[in-house]
């Protein structure tokens, strides 16, 4: 637990934290408004944008990825209220619509161009590579505070940590808009709050995490962490604080817990090789609403 | 198109208008293709309390939403005090339909009073002791405050709306709006709540409330609006609520209205 953690398990299992608790905040708000899919559909719609920016520049670097991803989930955000204001249906069936039809986009894009000499596939969409996200330059417990080690961090686990601020910031400063228009939109039109700008920046710092999640993690952390903490955390308590803090707790956890089991759980049980941490952190992130949809004592609350 | 003649043959009092804590010229909303509200003139008149009645689909809901800018109105003004909504904000109380929030929102109930502050208090404002106590108080007014630290999906129909009607208190508003504050609430809560409108009437206050129950408007209300997309008539109770305008209002549905004032809900 020396050296070999600090370089090699450490920056994976603060960057899952990171992924987990960013995209767990704003799940709670977008569950409780039932807009919980959005998580899903900003994670399958930055594809198209991902290989568009690699096609326009030629190289997969994190910039133009990161550029060409918001770009496409704020294109699909605005398709979404766009359809859904204008087509008068319901939420899920404007992103049903839309997330589909620019996953599919994205996917058609993929295989017409040639990428074929990079590291850009679907399966790298989905699952990320956390385990790679190694620090080389670190040489135990020190080099945390030594500043020439730490500038050999992971690129991802300093851009994460933005992302959680923001979203941190975001959830801290507009708390009672946001609770009050979640709870009551036609209250809180009638007290003069903007609730559709609200929403939208809901929506835009929900895809910011995603966004700067998916390059990490991939896509599965991202889907489940913006439902599962938040969902078993509505279980555990009838109070919309309280619920927030369990569900960064869970979405810690899971990180952790899930990083664990995947790298040394298979050795445990006498297999050879670790599986993907993001589909072990995801499927622990299951367990724990498994375990809150059994035991969680505020259950009945939810329909 | 007979109806359209009642309002429009009136040439809207400009100074009446200027001294309403309510008024609406023209507000037309439209949902879809059939407008649900039509170019309609009110003008509310301070301290008293004005039933909004009509048939289902009437535009009743749609009325108070689009008078608060709820939902945005095709075409019309809204003037509180002679002075643009949006200056006036801190002025009205809004008591939405029950029906429309879920209530198994995580929350507690001094929580959702608590909302009533919020332009108080803006983003960051620190809750202090005042309010809370103030937020007690308003509770206390409604019977509710046994019940602050429930959660409100623990709470009956009436006792919800009891704690609507105290958010809307805790506003510290001259002009209150709600929209069926009646609505499938038990005999006590409407006596409570009856008892609480008159005595913000008594003091001063404005209150205008959707309402379906028509045996009940001559008790409870000093004016009343009779609308069916069109405004059919306004004025005090004692001449408006007539048994000629309320058959224009309702049509055939008059009498099973009458006979069960749930079916006109809405």
């Amino acid at each position: 637990m020396g050296a070999e953690f600090v370089a090699l398990s450490l920056p994976p299992i603060l960057i899952g934290i990171c992924v987990a608790v960013a995209c767990a905040l704003p799940g709670n708000f977008l569950l409780l408004r039932r807009q919980a899919l959005i998580g899903d559909a900003i994670s399958h719609v930055v594809l198209p944008g991902i290989v568009v920016a690699f096609l326009l520049t030629g190289v997969v670097a994190t910039g133009p990825m990161l550029i060409g991803a918001a770009g496409a989930a704020v294109v699909a955000v605005v398709a979404i209220e766009v359809i859904r204001r204008l087509g008068r249906i319901e939420a899920g069936a404007a992103m049903g619509v839309v997330f589909t039809a620019m996953f599919a986009g994205g996917v058609l894009l993929l295989e017409r161009s040639d990428t074929s000499n990079v590291h850009l596939d679907v399966e790298h969409a989905l699952f990320g590579n956390l385990e790679s996200l190694i620090w080389l330059d670190a040489t135990g417990w020190g080099s945390l505070v030594d500043p020439a080690s730490l500038a050999g961090l992971p690129v991802e686990l300093p851009r994460m940590a933005l992302a959680l601020g923001l979203v941190a910031l975001f959830l801290w400063l507009f708390w009672r808009p946001l609770a009050m228009s979640t709870f009551d939109e036609g209250f809180a039109r009638g007290m003069g709050l903007r609730t559709g700008p609200l929403g939208l920046a809901l929506v835009v710092v929900s895809a910011i995490a995603a966004v700067a999640a998916f390059d990490a993690v991939g896509s599965i952390i991202v889907i489940a962490m913006f439902i599962c903490p938040a969902a078993a955390a509505r279980m555990m308590t009838n109070r919309l604080d309280h619920q927030v803090a369990w569900s960064a707790v869970f979405a810690a956890l899971s990180a952790i817990v899930g990083y664990v089991l995947a790298g040394y759980g298979p050795l445990w049980i006498g297999a050879s090789a670790s599986v993907s941490a993001a589909g072990m952190i995801a499927t622990v992130s299951g367990l724990i609403l498994a375990l809150a949809a059994i035991a969680g004592p505020h259950r009945k609350a939810v329909q | 198109m007979t109806l359209a003649l009642v309002t429009a043959g009136a040439q809207p009092d400009e100074a009446a208008r200027r001294a309403s804590p309510l008024a609406v010229r023209g507000l037309t909303v439209s949902y879809g293709q059939t407008p649900a509200i039509f170019s309609v003139d009110v003008t509310v008149r301070t301290g008293a309390m004005t039933a909004i009645v009509g048939p289902n689909g009437a535009g009743k809901s749609t009325l108070l939403k689009a008078a608060l800018n709820v939902v945005k109105p095709l075409a019309g003004t809204v003037t509180v005090l002679g002075q643009p909504l949006a200056q006036m904000r801190d002025r009205i109380a809004y008591v939405p339909q029950r029906a429309s929030v879920d209530w198994d929102f995580p929350t507690r109930v001094i929580d959702v009073v608590m909302m009533g502050m919020y332009r108080k208090l803006g983003l960051l404002g620190r809750v202090r002791a005042t309010h809370r106590s103030q937020a007690m108080a308003c509770l206390d007014r409604v019977g509710m405050a046994d019940f602050a630290t429930r959660q409100i999906g623990q709470l009956s129909g009436g006792q919800q709306q009891r704690v609507f009607l105290a958010r809307a208190l805790a506003q510290e508003a001259d002009i209150y709006l709600l929209d069926e504050p009646f609505a499938g609430v038990d005999a006590a809560t409407e006596k409570a709540i009856i008892a609480v409108l008159k005595s913000l009437r008594d003091t001063g206050r404005t209150v205008v409330a959707v309402h379906h129950d028509l045996a009940t408007v001559p008790d409870y209300f000093d004016e009343v609006v009779l609308l069916n997309t069109q405004v059919i008539a306004a004025g005090p109770v004692a001449e408006v609520f007539t048994e000629d305008n309320l058959h224009t209002a309702y049509g055939g549905r008059l009498t099973t209205a009458r006979a069960d004032p749930e079916s006109v809900a809405g």
